[in-house]
């Protein structure tokens, strides 16, 4: 057993920081608070080429794994721009997953090398309003047409569809009831997001407000049969083989939050005074944060476990779901304890850890709630009866 | 055409530095370390020269503890060619400057480029220290480097107290970079990538045959006094009292 990382993956941790630390609190307040996508930010990281991390080399990106990506995106999420950051650079590292492993070799060639250059924007429209996770109960649906398809529907919870060229489209193209297994009979889609067929509502929400979220009213939008990602009716499936991943790098994003709330919070308890010592001196302030600190380093150990097993060909599934676990708790107690450290402060926008706190909120419910991880944990590794 | 860069690792300039309770140094646990500002500003040049002049080959030096792999290998993800890492245990600037006369003598650079000052001890020597033992020119503090059309010479702009000196000398010659050189780059993921397979190459400071006997004695470290509390005047007739009696600035 050997705990020292590649020094690749070190190599990517410092350049990442070095570079995610140009763009401080002030400018993500500043975004957060005006609704605005960091495009600076956005451009900064696409120009050093970090957007094609997990694109095949040959379509202009690195082709590396799991643990680049998820030490990537904790690297930004431990910088001031928190979830903002990460989120700006996640949908575009991960919504191409599908496409990567189930699109026709012209899709890839296509659409591949421009996510690597940051040039594509996609947005990711699975979740709908009434199917909630159970996505077999999703009512979008596509309708073959001649040589193309029409799709109609409601998406919701569409990260970036305000700046999306693309929505990788998740919809029915055979009625549930017709199906073999409820799951069956739906189909992706890398659909042009054509505002003439669609509209494109924000969703106000408590945080991460520098990316949008948005409700999409999909109204018979034409899509291009050669758009099809995968083959028709195994739509689900072809997400699943993203979805263990992108657990794995949520919790290295909440790491990353996590860890950055605590540099504030013990900074701020050596220097704030009251009663005549520093508030650090007090155990009631520094235990609580020496116990955030020893619980993200075990999720920092789980995920950089799971990555590590699904880079080496392991499905990683109960560790993907543990790590998520561990990981979206650990970031939001250390966020609420660096909060409560700072008192009235921390409350106050000025001092940040409010916005961190909201934004490490969100990974307890996206894009897999707790509840759901446990759930995996009880059917697939503890081997109890599935409860739903 | 060959360039020598020298990058040292220091503590990372936004990180609080604490004086150890003996007074001897200061505490390293916990500190994020970084490569010296002025010294990427250095590489920085060399590559902007390499992309230039095309013929050139970058080779970042560093002396010091094998943990300065990783600022080394941030030189090479940046662009430089192959690096070098000089293991000493805590030299003092004469003694890194007498290591670097080594390895120009083995690399035979036609310029090496440092920062002014590393940001930990801001000692401003080894540069000078290093153009003396060799007999080389040597332009500190520049703010711009231009060749003539030979590329036999340089043109440097200083940064003097009170003003800009020109001056122009021929290579193989010292520079030592300020702050308005350049605005460094960041290693992009490829930079990263190509990083992994150059040249990284280990000497062991004790097998050169130089005297690494210290010359400087640290004999206490401390730390700035507290800022006390300020005080609030109640008017500018008392504010201009205590300027001139108590702060005597006025
Ligand atoms: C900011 C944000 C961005 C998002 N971005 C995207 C995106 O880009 N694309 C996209 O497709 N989706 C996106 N989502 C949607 C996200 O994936 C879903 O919100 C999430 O999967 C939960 O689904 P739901 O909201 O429908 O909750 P529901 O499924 O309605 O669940 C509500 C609650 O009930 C619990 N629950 C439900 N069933 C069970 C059960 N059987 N056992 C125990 N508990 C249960 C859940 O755990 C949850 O706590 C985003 C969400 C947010 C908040």
């Amino acid at each position: 057993m050997d705990f020292a990382l590649p020094a690749e993956i070190e190599s990517i941790r410092v350049e990442a920081e070095r570079l995610a630390a140009t763009f401080g609190d002030d400018y993500w307040r500043a975004k957060d608070t005006a609704h605005e996508f960091p495009w600076e930010f956005y451009r900064a990281f696409a120009a050093g080429g970090w957007l094609g991390i997990l694109v095949p080399q040959q379509y202009g990106g690195a082709g590396l794994g799991v643990m680049a990506a998820g030490t990537l995106l904790r690297a930004v999420a431990s910088s001031g721009g928190a979830m903002n950051a990460a989120s700006t650079l996640h949908l575009s590292i991960f919504g191409m997953g599908p496409v990567i492993h189930h699109g026709s070799e012209a899709l890839k060639s296509k659409y591949l090398p421009l996510t690597a250059s940051g040039e594509l924007h996609v947005s990711f429209g699975v979740t709908e309003d009434d199917a909630g996770t159970d996505t077999s109960r999703i009512r979008t649906s596509a309708v073959r047409h001649g040589d193309h398809w029409v799709v109609s529907g409601k998406k919701t919870w569409n990260t970036k569809a305000q700046q999306a060229d693309k929505i990788l489209l998740l919809a029915r193209t055979t009625p549930r009831e017709q199906c073999a297994k409820p799951l069956d009979g739906m189909t992706l889609f890398l659909a042009d997001l054509d505002r003439s067929y669609c509209e494109i509502r924000e969703i106000a929400k408590l945080g991460r407000n520098a990316v949008n979220s948005n409700e999409v009213f999909l109204r018979e939008l034409p899509v291009d049969d050669a758009d099809v990602v995968g083959e028709v009716g195994r739509g689900f499936y072809h997400l699943l083989d993203g979805i263990n991943p992108e657990r794995i790098v949520i919790a290295a994003e909440a790491v990353g939050i996590g860890r950055r709330a605590l540099d504030c919070a013990t900074s701020y308890a050596r220097e704030r005074v009251v009663f005549g010592r520093p508030i650090g001196q007090n155990q009631a302030i520094a235990h609580p944060l020496a116990d955030s600190w020893s619980e993200l380093e075990a999720a920092d150990l789980l995920w950089l476990k799971a990555a590590w097993a699904y880079d080496r060909g392991d499905s990683a599934g109960a560790l993907a779901n543990m790590a998520k676990l561990r990981a979206a708790d650990a970031g939001f107690r250390a966020c609420d304890r660096a909060l409560q450290t700072l008192g009235g402060f921390g409350y106050a926008s000025e001092y940040n850890i409010e916005r961190y706190w909201r934004e490490s909120r969100l990974m307890r419910i996206a894009p897999i709630s707790q509840e759901m991880a446990l759930n995996f944990l009880c059917e697939h590794v503890l081997g109890l009866p599935k409860s739903y | 055409m060959k360039i020598l860069v020298t990058v040292k690792r220091v503590p990372d300039p936004e990180s609080s530095i604490k004086v150890n309770p003996e007074g001897t140094g200061i505490v390293e646990s916990g500190l994020k370390w970084v490569v010296n500002p002025f010294d990427e500003i250095a590489i920085e040049e060399a590559l902007r020269i390499k992309e230039a002049q095309g013929d050139v080959e970058v080779v970042v030096v560093s002396v010091g503890v094998s943990e300065s792999q990783e600022q080394l290998r941030t030189g090479l993800a940046m662009g430089a060619d192959r690096a070098i890492l000089v293991k000493a245990d805590r030299p003092d600037t004469a003694a890194v400057a007498k290591i670097l006369v080594k390895l120009v003598e083995k690399e035979q650079p036609t310029l090496v480029i440092l920062g002014k000052q590393a940001i930990d001890d801001d000692s401003n020597e080894v540069g000078q220290m290093l153009a003396h033992l060799l007999g080389w020119p040597q332009a500190t503090f520049i703010s711009k480097l231009t060749f003539a059309g030979d590329k036999a010479s340089v043109e440097c702009i200083r940064e003097v107290d009170g003003g800009m000196e020109t001056i122009a000398f021929a290579l193989p010659a010292i520079i030592t970079a300020d702050l308005r050189l350049n605005e460094p780059r960041y290693a992009s993921l490829p930079g990263i990538m190509k990083a992994r397979k150059k040249p990284m190459e280990e000497i062991d400071a004790a097998s050169l045959g130089v005297d690494l006997t210290p010359r400087v004695r640290i004999k206490k470290m401390a730390p700035p006094p507290a800022r006390t509390a300020g005080r609030k005047v109640e008017s500018v007739d008392e504010l201009i009292n205590a300027l001139q009696t108590e702060a005597k600035v006025m």
